[in-house]
């Protein structure tokens, strides 16, 4: 096999930074391998990638030690557009990478740049529309496309140059479940069929584990990488997928990298779960609900986004929303919070309708996480921050800072909010709506690009706040978030609810928002399933 | 997918092939260059019904062969603008500048200016003289602009960018990416107003706008960081390796042709000076310019996706318009009557047979230019 990306010792170190993001790291990755980056938020994910082609450290400073070569050439001395016809970058969020503003331009571009004759560059525009399924939307504006549409746009604006390495940074943390296996199966059509070189990032590992044909693991702190086969860097990996832990726990040997594998395997444990019913039987006192929507009617201009919704919640549930990008789940939050009125029907929060209410009388009732948490943050450090949230909700000087403290205590008063990780900067926009104690408390889309360590400690949060007495909303594409912590999913379809009840019932048995758990374990004549691997071991526990 | 079916239908008859217009958009500079010459047109004359003419001539081209995208529909608007600059030049004859003819159609009340605005009026007599007058005035300024329209709507100006020699690509390019992100910069500030809202803050009034423009531009400023981190990935700015010879011609050419057009416009405006020195002087200029922008091209390894094709139909749609300015001009500078509608004393304006001739010349780009794609040929 021919080597076509080596990093010989590399250390990065950023200007600024006491330590070195990336220390001493020395490895080769093959022609046509499909390498998966994996590591928890901040550990140098990132900066693995963009060292590929040379953005570290041309474009972001910093110093490198050690060689970089892609294709032979040395990223020392090459600059990204010295390199941009060997290696393809693929950003984390593809609208912010688009110079034109239709398809089919944003597929020339890059050949523009290369000085690709007239001719090579028709024939390539059209053979990568019909490879990545986009004739159909060759004329359209990029703003109007959907999710999954923008990055294959992306991907197959890069793959015009024909490169030879294709570099995603979480290709699909943005993407419904089905937008994002539209996506992996792209890039496995371009490995196969193409044999070009594929490493990409992400965090959720149960969609791209199964893909990979090696694993790369950064620890974070400069420690050593973890390279090696998926089964070996899962075997110890902190971050890895429900299948896999439901494979450590079960000490299935070898390690099961996707739900298939781990089905042949999980005949055992199925019958050992089968024995005793694993979920606590609903004893719900129903308390009157605290969020009354009723045959609600909400549309952007021609786009109807909400046509009748109805939906109760009450204290203490905690509702996962989901639906593809576009089904009406971001539109359905911002009516409850009162920043769209209604066309037709009702929204009552608490009884009252929140889009008559401002300042401390709404934010006592209903809090919402937007999908980008640093919107709601604009003071430079956490202490400002958190004096603000008390002024605004009307409380005692010094509370936010208290609650932050007790979500988070190793987040310091003193950084700038920019400074933090997403998972951090996640918790203190929670704690600045949650200080001025909503009744309901939305969140859109909030594990977008958080690791498992960190989604844990959100659904544990989550689950505590309903405990407490919180009507919770989440909106998700997260299959294993919702089967984590909802008690009840309600699915959107084109601004309809088209399914309503306890989570159990509504997901397994769905192909698409199914967890892997119970994907692993759901049989013909076992449907009482156990959603995630803490059930699972729960079960076991009470067995024996 | 009817041109398959006409050429395999010809070879078994074995005739000869009918022709066919394959649908294109024309070249955008020969839509830009057709209009300029209608906007000359009807700078050299105030008479009412030439003007007239002319938009209907503009407005029957883009009937006939705009393109169906939405930017096309921008025709409408320019006609609207067009009538509230007639409106406001009425207006503003009738109460601020002095009138001329007798026929007192109604008299304001007029306010005495002190000395300091001798001359300036406000209120008074408004003659019927002044207000047609006025009216043909405002008729000229608004046909120039639905001229502007009609090129506008019959090919956008980002396709008349895409077009620009390479040497101005990069001129080109930041407005393309200025267009795209002002969109964004709207949708930020909506993201940024929720957000105050959400935090139960204030988000109208001077404070809450005040409070919002911080973050928007933050936001602009990230998202250009990595506009360009994405850019120079994919390529921007790769050069090709040119000798230091071919530089200094490059420099010496085109800083050469900015002294010759200056002195050459100047010889020209300025009366006093032989005009046998500035028409000269301005075309060698331009000629060394043509050479620099070539030369300065030959620098970017850039090539084209799909550029523009100029043939038959741009020079037919050009040399129109270029038919319709020169034949008025002329006529305007010959003194031919009829160009110039009288309006003191008011009279019906008479139609110079030659002037309308001209002006029609323009409409038939309607059937020169190839049909737009995605519409009924």
């Amino acid at each position: 096999m021919n080597p076509v990306i080596e990093f010989d010792s590399v250390t990065i170190t950023y200007s600024g930074a006491s330590a070195p993001t990336l220390a001493d790291v020395s490895l080769t990755i093959d022609e046509g391998e499909l390498v998966l980056v994996v590591g928890e938020t901040g550990s140098g994910k990132s900066t693995f990638l963009r060292a590929i082609n040379g953005l570290v450290p041309h474009f972001t400073g910093g110093t490198v030690h050690g060689r970089v070569r892609v294709a032979g050439r040395d990223t020392s001395t090459h600059h990204p557009r010295d390199l941009a016809d060997v290696v393809g970058v693929v950003p984390q969020d593809p609208m912010s990478s688009f110079v034109t503003d239709t398809v089919e331009e944003e597929l020339a571009y890059g050949m523009e740049c290369l000085g690709i004759t007239p001719s090579t560059m028709r024939r390539r525009v059209e053979e990568t529309l019909d490879l990545l399924g986009l004739a159909d939307v060759r004329d359209r504006a990029l703003l109007s496309l959907s999710g999954g549409q923008r990055q294959r746009v992306a991907i197959g604006a890069v793959l015009t140059s024909h490169p030879r390495v294709l570099v995603l940074d979480e290709p699909t943390s943005a993407l419904d479940p089905g937008a994002a296996e539209e996506v992996l199966a792209t890039l496995q059509r371009l490995v196969h069929d193409l044999g070009i070189t594929v490493v990409l990032a992400e965090h959720r590992l149960e969609r791209v584990l199964e893909y990979a044909d090696r694993v790369i693991f950064v620890p974070g702190g400069a420690q050593p990488l973890v390279v090696g086969s998926p089964g070996t860097v899962m075997a110890t990996s902190p971050v890895a997928p429900p299948v896999v832990r439901l494979g450590r726990l079960a000490e299935w040997d070898p390690l099961p990298l996707s739900v298939r594998d781990a089905r042949r395997q999980a005949g055992d444990l199925r019958a050992r779960l089968h024995a005793q019913p694993v979920r606590a039987q609903d004893i719900a006192i129903r308390r009157p609900p605290v969020v009354a929507v009723d045959r609600t009617q909400a549309s952007y201009g021609a786009v109807h986004a909400l046509r009748g919704v109805t939906l109760d919640v009450a204290p203490g549930e905690i509702v996962a929303l989901m639906g593809r990008n576009g089904a009406g789940k971001s539109t359905l939050l911002s009516t409850l919070v009162g920043l769209r009125r209604p066309n037709a029907g009702t929204v009552r929060i608490d009884g009252v309708d929140p889009a008559t209410l401002t300042g401390p009388r709404l934010i006592g009732r209903v809090g919402l996480v937007p999908q980008d948490s640093s919107d709601l943050l604009s003071r430079d450090t956490v202490a400002a921050e958190c004096a603000d949230a008390d002024r605004d909700a009307d409380v005692d000087p010094g509370s936010a800072a208290r609650l932050l403290h007790r979500l988070a205590p190793e987040i310091p008063l003193d950084a700038h909010p920019r400074d933090l990780s997403e998972g951090q900067r996640l918790v203190l926009a929670l704690a600045v709506i949650l200080v001025s104690t909503p009744a309901v408390i939305l969140l859109d889309e909030p594990t977008r690009g958080l690791d498992y360590p960190t989604k844990d400690r959100l659904s544990q949060l989550l689950r505590d706040l309903a405990e407490s007495g919180h009507a919770i909303v989440v909106a998700t594409h997260d299959v294993e978030l919702a089967a984590e912590t909802a008690t009840r999913v309600v699915v959107l379809a084109d601004g309809e609810v088209v399914a309503d009840g306890p989570t159990a019932d509504v997901v397994v048995g769905s192909p698409l928002f199914a967890p892997q758990v119970a994907k692993v374990l759901v049989g013909p004549d076992f449907d009482d399933v156990p959603l995630t691997v803490t059930a699972v071991r729960t079960a076991l526990a009470v067995t024996g | 997918m009817t041109t398959l079916d006409v050429s395999r239908a010809s070879d078994e008859t074995g005739s000869k092939p009918p022709r066919v217009r394959l649908p294109r958009l024309l070249h955008p500079g020969a839509w830009w260059l057709w209009a300029a010459g209608l906007a000359v047109a009807a700078s050299r004359t105030t008479n009412p019904l030439l003007l007239l003419l002319i938009v209907a001539v503009a407005a029957y081209v883009v009937a006939a062969r705009r393109s169906p995208s939405p930017w096309a529909r921008s025709f409408s608007v320019f006609l609207k603008l067009g009538l509230i600059i007639i409106v406001i030049r009425v207006l503003f004859q009738a109460i601020v500048s002095a009138p001329i003819g007798t026929t007192v159609v109604v008299t304001l009340p007029a306010l005495t200016l002190p000395e300091l605005f001798a001359g300036v009026r406000l209120g008074g007599a408004v003659t019927l003289e002044s207000l047609v007058a006025a009216l043909y005035d405002g008729m000229r300024l608004a046909t120039i602009i639905i001229c502007v329209g009609a090129a506008n709507s019959l090919a956008s100006p980002a396709r008349l960018l895409k077009a620009v020699p390479s040497a101005l690509y990069e001129f080109g390019l930041s407005v393309v990416v200025a267009v795209t992100f002002a969109p964004q910069l709207v949708a930020d500030l909506d993201r940024i107003r929720t957000a105050r809202r959400l935090r139960g803050r204030t988000v109208g009034g001077v404070r809450g706008t005040a409070a919002v423009a911080l973050p928007v531009l933050e936001g602009a400023l990230e998202r250009s960081v990595m506009l360009a981190a994405a850019m120079d990935s994919r390529g921007y700015g790769r050069q090709a390796t040119r000798s230091p010879l071919l530089r200094r011609a490059t420099a010496a050419a085109l800083l050469s042709a900015l002294v010759l057009v200056i002195i050459g416009t100047y010889a020209l405006l300025d009366a006093s000076a032989p005009a046998a020195l500035g028409l000269p002087m301005l075309a060698i200029g331009l000629a060394l310019s043509v050479v620099g922008f070539a030369l300065a091209g030959r620098r970017s390894v850039r090539t084209r996706y799909r550029p523009d094709p100029w043939g038959w139909a741009e020079w037919g749609v050009t040399t129109c318009g270029a038919i319709t300015a020169s034949a008025v001009v002329w006529l305007s500078i010959t003194g031919a009557r009829g160009l110039i509608a009288p309006v003191d004393p008011i009279g019906w304006p008479a139609v110079p047979a030659l002037a309308v001739a001209a002006i029609l010349v323009s409409a038939l780009p309607a059937f020169i230019a190839p049909p737009p794609p995605g519409r009924a040929p």
